[in-house]
């Protein structure tokens, strides 16, 4: 689906941003960070996640819930202590069975938000149903992947996103 | 024994834990997560999905036992636990929860007694060896070794 250059455009752009940005002191943006907001409901899936995308570089926050997810991107309806321009998510990963709101109908709430509509959303999920695939594509996530991740599935995400609209 | 030794003994038992079928890739996958900076991570992930099963087996057998068996719950449950023991790599438990569901679907509470029984036998066996492994791995360490994790790929 992608080329094969997307390490040297990986390169560039995080070259650009660590000469635009220099070393950040104090409460910046972190823009120079690729920030990832896990969604998971399960103690271990987490505790994997967290650790894949942390050795993969990637700033991680990591929630239980859609719903957490939600009160920590400010849409639900309750006052945030984080400002919108304070908060920069980079990618959003999600499981998709999850007790309260699944994955889908979180991917649909941040699809249907004007400020984090353009964020790219990634579905987990260890079943490989067909409908469901296709159902969460046509809603705008970026990729459907199979538990369990791994390495090699971090990374390939983590390139195809940071080397910008290659499809 | 000195650490020599302890590292052959762990290379074997890794070895015998995947020949045998207790654990497959998903665990080599956690523990290319561990270095110097993480030394404890696959005992952090593996010491969780511990106190996940626990749990998960006794609302299963809970569930089970009522007059009335909520085969929505035990599915519930059992694909919890199907994904926990996928993400650390237990094949085994993981192969016995697909099974638990197929009769769950089926409504089938004999089945069902049956695989609760089977993960049973079977996550306890994969607890003990996966004990014995990280105790193996502790003492290396504290004996000043490193874990050979690259003799495994031979």
């Amino acid at each position: 689906m992608f080329s094969g250059d997307m390490a040297t455009a990986d390169e560039i752009l995080r070259r650009s941003l660590t000469d635009e940005v220099g070393v950040s002191k104090g409460s910046v943006s972190g823009s120079e960070e690729f920030h990832v907001l896990a969604v998971d409901d399960s103690f271990v899936d987490r505790k994997v996640i967290e650790r894949l995308l942390k050795i993969s570089s990637c700033k991680v926050t990591v929630v239980e819930s859609g719903s957490r997810a939600l009160q920590y991107l400010g849409l639900d309806g309750e006052k945030s202590s984080v400002g919108f321009n304070d908060l920069k998510i980079n990618l959003i990963m999600t499981d998709y069975s999850m007790p309260g709101m699944t994955g889908y109908e979180l991917l649909k709430k941040i699809k249907e938000s004007s400020a984090f509509r353009e964020i790219p959303v990634v579905i987990m999920s260890s079943e490989n149903i067909l409908t469901r695939i296709d159902r969460c594509l046509e809603e705008g996530a970026e990729e459907y992947i199979i538990k369990p991740v791994k390495l090699s599935d971090v990374k390939r995400i983590k390139d195809v996103i940071m080397g910008g609209d290659g499809k | 024994m000195e650490v020599g030794q302890m590292q052959r003994a762990w290379v074997e038992y890794t070895r015998s834990l995947f020949r045998e079928g207790f654990l497959d890739a998903q665990f080599q996958q956690l523990q290319l997560l561990q270095d110097e900076s993480n030394p404890d991570f696959v005992a952090e992930v593996v010491s969780l999905f511990f106190e996940d099963s626990e749990r998960l087996l006794a609302d299963l057998t809970f569930v089970l036992e009522q007059q009335n068996i909520d085969f929505k719950k035990v599915d519930a449950h059992v694909h919890q636990f199907k994904g926990s023991s996928s993400s650390i790599g237990a094949q085994r438990v993981k192969n016995d929860c697909i099974a638990f569901r197929n009769f769950c679907e089926e409504q089938n509470i004999e089945g069902c007694l049956r695989c609760l029984q089977q993960v049973k036998q079977d996550y306890y066996l994969v607890k003990s060896k996966l004990e014995a492994l990280i105790r193996l791995e502790q003492q290396i360490v504290a004996a000043g070794g490193s874990i050979p994790m690259e003799e495994l790929s031979s």
